[in-house]
């Protein structure tokens, strides 16, 4: 029930995203048009002029400035930021900004992904420094309403709008073009089996694509419960995804030494996906890569199995 | 007055205890995220005895979840908590510290150390007999041991068990103070590095099992040899002295053993704290304070304790998990507030 809802809508979602460009904001697509206020979750923020030193201390918002033409505005992004390759990648670290530092930097837009306590919120404004923080999209339309934000932000509309109306087209290709056909899934996002289930944002996305979570059950609220590896085993889930082959070293071949997996189908079955952890943890443009690898996968699964 | 209690292990509390033991590891295996027919696992049982064949009706999977994933489990959760609380109960004995645990000297922060730089700086996986997390974290801890006695040896004046207490203080923040710089550079490792402080029995096999025997049984069989010398250190260096033990060397020996023992296991199954501290002030309490009874007390109910906690860690919120420190702590908090109320009464 829940799942099927959630199904409704993601869909209804791409229905009204189609039919309006830009809900963002009520300013016209034109790149002078400054000052201008943005309504980002942190409260409106003004910026007098089109920006120049912006510093992105945020992964995805650094990929989704690199894709709205925006780039060449960025002067630093933080030290996980590695997508695009040209990003002017710093020490800055995005958990514990150094004010300092920024401010150095001339920098008159910031955007983080976090903000424990609001005290980088107030360090960055109280030396006068235009601060929007995205958190992490609880879904599509999220994503997107941050995509176009940072195109008002840094003068960039008409990029912003190409960019979302291209991932709209291209998610709705790859969704009409896959039939898991409820197909179980595991995403794991850490070795000592923390997994995501359906209601997170790369959750949401296997749904989309009629993938059913095994790890549902165990959710505690978090969406990233550490689940039993009693579990796995028996669910036997179709596919296992990982997202933890960059971080923690893990792949196929690793998971097939882990005690009793390797009498799960997926396993012997060569149905472990090793995916690219940032492309999977990450809400902005590459979310379009992402479906296309689990579409993959999907596709072989399917007609190594089922339809054989 | 203090009444002089029987200090004689007496057959049958080995006997309550081991009943115990069994009665918890019955029920841990009979548990699990994965329901499976008692009948059935009885039947499993039986089958893996020698010149037993017995028809059981599991699949596979059923197989390898009873045989790869919680039979190991219970075994590793037992050899941990059995060590962790025998470790407790040799430190308190070798400082005449009440509060003493495993973790006094600088393992926990020396193994801590260790993880980090393994989560942080070396890939999961290498060709090495031994995977690098329990490698750096068994070093680290004994690296930090090390330490302590370094420093606190070169204290020339006043070398006592107080000095190489407060080395270990010193030690322990020193490297923790490392631990938390590394974090903050290395903070994607956050996660995993906080997981294991946490303790964690999630993803061990067989392999954990081995990799830990023989140093678990080279500690045990070195503790428990001393557990008549611990007796005699409870009444003072001096006295000690007077009636033939040195003490220092007796402290050395076992406090070595004590480490080697809570390094390896610290190294599979990252620190599980409080064990070291409930178990044998528990056995203190309703048996006897000598170390002929809390020692080989304490490794067997901290067997039980450990394979209980386990137990809870993943059933209560299964089929996710709990982190088995966070079950431990639960239960162990609050003792541990009345082990301090009531410290001046027990082994000080």
């Amino acid at each position: 029930m829940i799942r099927s809802l959630s199904v409704l809508a993601g869909v209804l979602a791409l229905v009204a995203a189609a039919c309006t460009t830009t809900s963002a904001t009520t300013i016209p697509e034109a790149s002078a048009a400054f000052p201008v206020t943005i309504d980002a979750p942190n409260g409106p923020v003004t910026l007098d002029q089109r920006p120049t030193n912006v510093v992105s201390l945020s992964p995805t918002a650094t990929e989704v400035l690199f894709s709205i033409d925006a780039g060449d505005q960025v002067v630093a992004v933080d030290d996980q930021s590695d997508y695009p390759a040209e990003a002017p990648t710093s020490e800055l670290s995005g958990f514990e900004p150094n004010i300092e530092a920024i401010a150095a930097l001339d920098a008159d837009l910031v955007v983080v992904m976090f903000d424990a306590g609001g005290e980088t919120v107030a360090a960055l404004e109280a030396v006068g420094i235009p601060v929007i923080v995205h958190g992490a999209a609880v879904d599509l339309d999220d994503a997107y309403t941050q995509i176009e934000q940072l195109g008002a932000a840094t003068g960039n509309l008409a990029g912003a709008a190409s960019l979302v109306a291209s991932m709209q087209d291209d998610i709705e290709r790859i969704v009409a073009d896959t039939e898991a056909g409820g197909a179980t899934y595991y995403h794991e996002v850490d070795p000592t089996l923390y997994a995501a289930t359906s209601s997170t944002f790369v959750g949401a996305l296997y749904t989309m694509l009629g993938l059913a979570n095994i790890a549902d059950d165990a959710d505690d609220g978090s969406g990233y419960p550490q689940v039993s590896a009693e579990l796995v085993v028996a669910e036997d889930p179709d596919l296992v995804f990982l997202a933890d082959t960059l971080c923690c070293d893990q792949s196929a071949a690793t998971i097939a030494t882990r005690p009793g997996w390797n009498t799960m189908s997926a396993v012997t079955g060569g149905s472990v996906i090793e995916l690219d952890d940032s492309v999977a943890s990450r809400w902005g443009p590459r979310v379009v890569e992402f479906l296309e690898t689990v579409a993959a996968a999907v596709g072989a699964y399917v007609g190594a199995y089922v339809g054989a | 007055m203090k009444v002089v209690e029987p200090s004689r292990l007496r057959l049958w509390w080995v006997a309550v205890a081991f009943g115990v033991l069994a009665f918890t590891a019955v029920i841990a295996i009979g548990f699990g995220a994965v329901a499976i027919d008692p009948g059935e696992i009885l039947r499993s049982l039986l089958d893996r005895l020698p010149f037993v064949d017995v028809e059981t009706g599991l699949n596979e999977r059923q197989e390898a979840i009873l045989w790869q994933i919680r039979m190991p489990r219970i075994v590793l959760g037992g050899l941990v908590g059995a060590t962790l609380a025998l470790s407790g109960g040799a430190y308190q004995g070798s400082f005449r510290n009440p509060l003493a645990d495993p973790y006094l000297l600088g393992v926990a922060a020396g193994a801590g150390l260790g993880a980090i730089l393994a989560f942080a700086y070396l890939p999961a996986t290498t060709g090495w007999p031994i995977g690098p997390l329990p490698l750096l974290a068994f070093l680290g801890g004994l690296g930090g041991v090390a330490l302590t006695y370094l420093v606190g040896y070169s204290v020339r004046a006043g070398r006592t068990s107080v000095t190489l207490i407060l080395a270990g203080v010193a030690v322990a923040a020193f490297l923790t103070a490392l631990q938390t710089y590394l974090l903050q550079r290395e903070s994607e490792t956050l996660r995993q590095v906080y997981g294991w402080i946490l303790g964690r029995l999630t993803t061990v096999g067989w392999g954990e099992v081995l990799l830990i025997l023989p140093y678990v049984i080279v500690a045990g069989v070195l503790v428990l040899g001393a557990r008549r010398r611990l007796d005699v250190l409870s009444v003072g260096d001096e006295e000690a002295r007077a009636l033939g033990v040195d003490a220092g060397r007796v402290r050395l020996v076992v406090v070595l053993a004590a480490t080697l023992g809570t390094a390896a296991v610290v190294a599979v199954s990252g620190l599980i704290g409080f064990v070291g501290i409930i178990v044998p002030h528990t056995i203190r309490i309703v048996f006897s304070t000598s170390y002929k009874v809390v020692l080989p007390l304490a490794v067997i109910y901290g067997a039980a304790f450990l394979i209980a906690a386990d137990l809870i860690a993943r059933t209560v919120v299964s089929p996710g998990e709990l982190p088995i420190g966070v079950v431990t702590a639960f239960f162990g908090a609050p003792f541990f507030a009345f082990v301090l109320r009531s410290s001046r009464g027990i082994g000080a």
